[in-house]
């Protein structure tokens, strides 16, 4: 079946042909008749660009992968690459475990965690996704089936290797356990960007979760003001007489309409959005559950198509420590243009994994969406690619929807490292997905 | 691969000399294309520079030797990969004094207007079908939208080839791949050196961000200038005893 395909961000859809195999046996027969045009592996399609996309070509759905298991003593988990971490949280959660590592949406498939070596809240003080692996099963090119553990350099081409080196059918890693199903947040609001760094760099190595939510369309003096929103797991006792400490039902409680005109998100609505968001978000302590700490988009199905037909981009970029010049030049310049991003987060980054295109690195993460026809936006955006590389930094590639194949080369410098592991494991170009084309990887 | 916000990073131009070509090519760069072909008669005999690409590789190409093309458009794809944008920009206006004099040299340059678009354009067409995206950007004319008597030679090869690019364009519907008409009225260049400029004319650069505008929204029909549209719809239902009075 031939259908057109994209990211969350709904720009640039291509054709492919589409199968979803049910089982790492009918994955390794799909590879040995690999079309012309390559095959591209596709999980839940969470990632914004072109990521999960091979036009003309063979996209291999991994949703039919679900099988999977708890060890309830160690709590490692052996997972199918297609299972979600929704499904696995609604399953462990009760059960007293939870994941290691969860990025802003629940609706992310295992398989799409290992490839983009996904970061949560947490990342800095439990880095990525890739370092809670004990092992991975991957097909690769010739239809084999390889367990690969961190010993092996195939396994960190892997993790953060966009899909490029093979399928992933398997991943084991090891949960976390908890009390309770809730998080025990700190809310502060900051005045500015430089009260906002410093807030962070002095006291987020207390709590185990955290982000901040920065006003992109906040001037002058309180250009960069934002919400922090900090916590740990809830202990049994933080919870009131007779709660359920391990409930967990996350459902969507809201449909976005299935059709939204161009211009909906404009200056005028997103800052409204914004003051109100800042004004509610009052300071001090309360007892959350997972999903709304973790995934408060979730709750609004299909939000993505509330950008209009155009789509949107999501740009995220790391600067390492020290740095900040950059972030606060960035972040200053998205203020004057008035920059229409109603979903702006910062967040503190640790030490990375050895994923040889992983995105983190120690330093400062800023994340916006932006609607795709805002004007003069891919000219801001290259002049941003270049500040980012210079400062040592890099483009997050499973946000990516419009980077140069040069910029990348400059982000990522152990691309050519990594080339030589997937050349050796791919010798034919198997793997072939849309940004693997545009980045020319 | 188009990217999020419609910029593209190859593009094949044959007739790699053609001034609205290399306007639309120059336009490309601008806006981030990084690899460029052109394909022409004797490349090595010089192209003009196109400043600011990574890479200009150039191609021998003979729009009147079909049997060829196959083979260009290969050498284009191993040269850059997936191509984004493909103009075919070769074209020979000449006069209709000389075509009714020396019908051989008539049939030559409809081999080029028109045979030459068929076989380039379906040898593209395929490539960019397999690709499962890029687009196709047919340079048309006016002159093919009601053929004139002052120029019928070239005007109905015009005609015939904006009837096989709509027909290409709707075989390609759902493919992933598009093609651009581009409608120009009278350009001022060296198609057109020696002739005075008929009403709406434009100039190669005009024309240029008229195909960047339409690239990027993604049209099937481009007139340049705009206005040509609705003049057309006018002239296509003049009488034909009107018609045939039009003095060029
Ligand atoms: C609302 C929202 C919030 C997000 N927040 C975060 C965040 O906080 N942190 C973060 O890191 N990311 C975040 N993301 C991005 C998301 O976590 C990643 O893009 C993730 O890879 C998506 O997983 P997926 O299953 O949807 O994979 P897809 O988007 O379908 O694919 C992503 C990549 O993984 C590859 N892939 C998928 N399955 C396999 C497989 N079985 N074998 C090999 N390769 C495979 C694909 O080829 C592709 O390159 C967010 C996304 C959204 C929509
Ligand atoms: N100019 C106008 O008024 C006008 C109006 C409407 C449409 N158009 C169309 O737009 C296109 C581009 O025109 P232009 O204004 O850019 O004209 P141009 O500068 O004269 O370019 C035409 C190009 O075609 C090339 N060519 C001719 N015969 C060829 C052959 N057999 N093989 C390979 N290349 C050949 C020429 O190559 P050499 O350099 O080797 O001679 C020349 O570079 C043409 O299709 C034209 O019909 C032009």
């Amino acid at each position: 079946m031939t259908s057109f395909l994209t990211g969350w961000g709904r720009t640039a859809p291509t054709p492919a042909r589409l199968a979803r195999p049910g089982s790492a046996e009918q994955v390794a027969e799909l590879l040995r008749r690999a079309p012309e045009r390559g095959v591209a592996a596709r999980g839940l399609g969470r990632s914004y660009g072109d990521a999960a996309q091979n036009a003309g070509g063979l996209v291999v759905d991994c949703t039919g992968l679900t099988s999977w298991s708890l060890d309830e003593t160690t709590g490692l988990v052996t997972a199918a690459a297609g299972v979600s971490l929704h499904d696995l949280m609604a399953a462990l959660v009760p059960r007293g475990w939870f994941v290691p590592v969860t990025p802003g949406t629940r609706h992310v498939t295992v398989g799409g965690a290992v490839a983009a070596d996904v970061h949560g809240k947490n990342h800095h003080v439990d880095s990525s996704f890739g370092a809670h692996l004990r092992s991975l099963t991957l097909v690769t090119a010739d239809g084999e089936s390889r367990t690969l553990t961190p010993g092996d350099e195939l396994f960190w081409a892997t993790v953060g290797g966009m899909g490029l080196t093979g399928i992933i059918t398997e991943a084991v890693f090891r949960c976390v356990p908890i009390e309770t199903s809730r998080i025990r947040v700190d809310v502060e609001r900051t005045r500015d960007l430089d009260h906002t760094l410093e807030t962070m760099t002095a006291t987020d190595d207390r709590y185990r979760y955290t982000v901040a939510w920065i006003d992109l369309l906040a001037r002058g003096g309180r250009m960069g003001r934002s919400v922090l929103t900090r916590g740990d797991h809830a202990a049994r006792e933080d919870l009131p007489r007779g709660a359920d400490p391990l409930a967990f039902s996350p459902r969507s409680l809201l449909a976005a309409p299935r059709w939204a005109p161009d211009g909906l998100l404009n200056p005028v609505t997103v800052r409204a959005f914004n003051e109100a968001w800042y004004l509610k978000s009052r300071p001090g302590s309360l007892v959350q559950g997972l999903a709304p700490f973790f995934h408060p988009l979730d709750f609004v199905d299909g939000w993505n198509r509330v950008y209009g037909p155009r789509g949107f981009v999501q740009y995220q970029f790391v600067v390492p420590f020290g740095q900040e010049a950059t972030l606060r030049r960035i972040v200053s310049r998205l203020s004057a243009e008035g920059v229409v991003s109603f979903l702006t987060v910062l967040k503190r980054f640790g030490p990375g994994t050895p994923g040889m295109l992983s995105f983190p690195l120690p330093g400062w993460t800023l994340a916006l969406d932006i609607p795709a026809g805002q004007r003069g936006l891919a000219g801001l955006l290259r002049a941003f690619d270049e500040r980012v590389a210079e400062a040592g930094g890099r483009v997050y590639l499973a946000k990516d929807s419009r980077m140069s194949a040069e910029t990348m080369a400059a982000m990522y410098p152990r691309l050519a490292e990594w080339r030589k592991v997937r050349d050796g494991a791919d010798p034919g170009g198997v793997f072939r997905t849309d940004l693997a084309r545009r980045l020319r990887l | 691969m188009r990217n999020a916000l419609g910029s593209v990073d190859t593009v094949l131009l044959l007739g790699g000399r053609s001034e609205i070509g290399l306007a639309i090519v120059e336009r490309l760069v601008r806006d981030g294309v990084r690899r460029v072909v052109l394909a022409a008669r004797d490349a090595a005999g010089g192209v003009p520079p196109v400043i600011g690409a990574a890479e200009v590789h150039l191609l021998d190409f003979d729009a009147a030797r079909p049997e060829t093309h196959g083979e260009v458009i290969e050498a284009a794809v191993k040269l850059v990969g997936d191509l984004d944008v493909v103009i075919p920009a070769f074209g020979v206006l000449g006069s209709q004094a000389a075509y009714d004099a020396d019908p051989v040299a008539a049939a030559g340059a409809v081999a080029v207007n028109y045979g030459g678009h068929v076989s380039v354009g379906l040898h593209a067409a395929r490539r960019l079908r397999e690709q499962g995206h890029g687009t196709l950007v047919v340079l048309s004319s006016v002159a093919g939208i009601r053929v004139r008597r002052a120029n019928f030679v070239y005007g109905s090869a015009k005609a015939g080839l904006d009837g096989f690019a709509q027909g290409l364009g709707d075989a390609l519907h759902g493919s992933g791949a598009h093609v651009m008409v581009v409608r120009p009225g009278f350009v001022i260049g060296r198609m057109t050196e020696g002739m005075s400029p008929a009403p709406l004319s434009s100039t190669p650069g005009q024309v240029a961000d008229a195909v960047i505008d339409g690239l990027r929204s993604g049209a099937e029909i481009v007139w340049v200038p705009g206005l040509l549209r609705a003049m057309f719809a006018v002239m296509r239902v003049l009488p034909r005893a009107v018609w045939r009075r039009m003095p060029r």
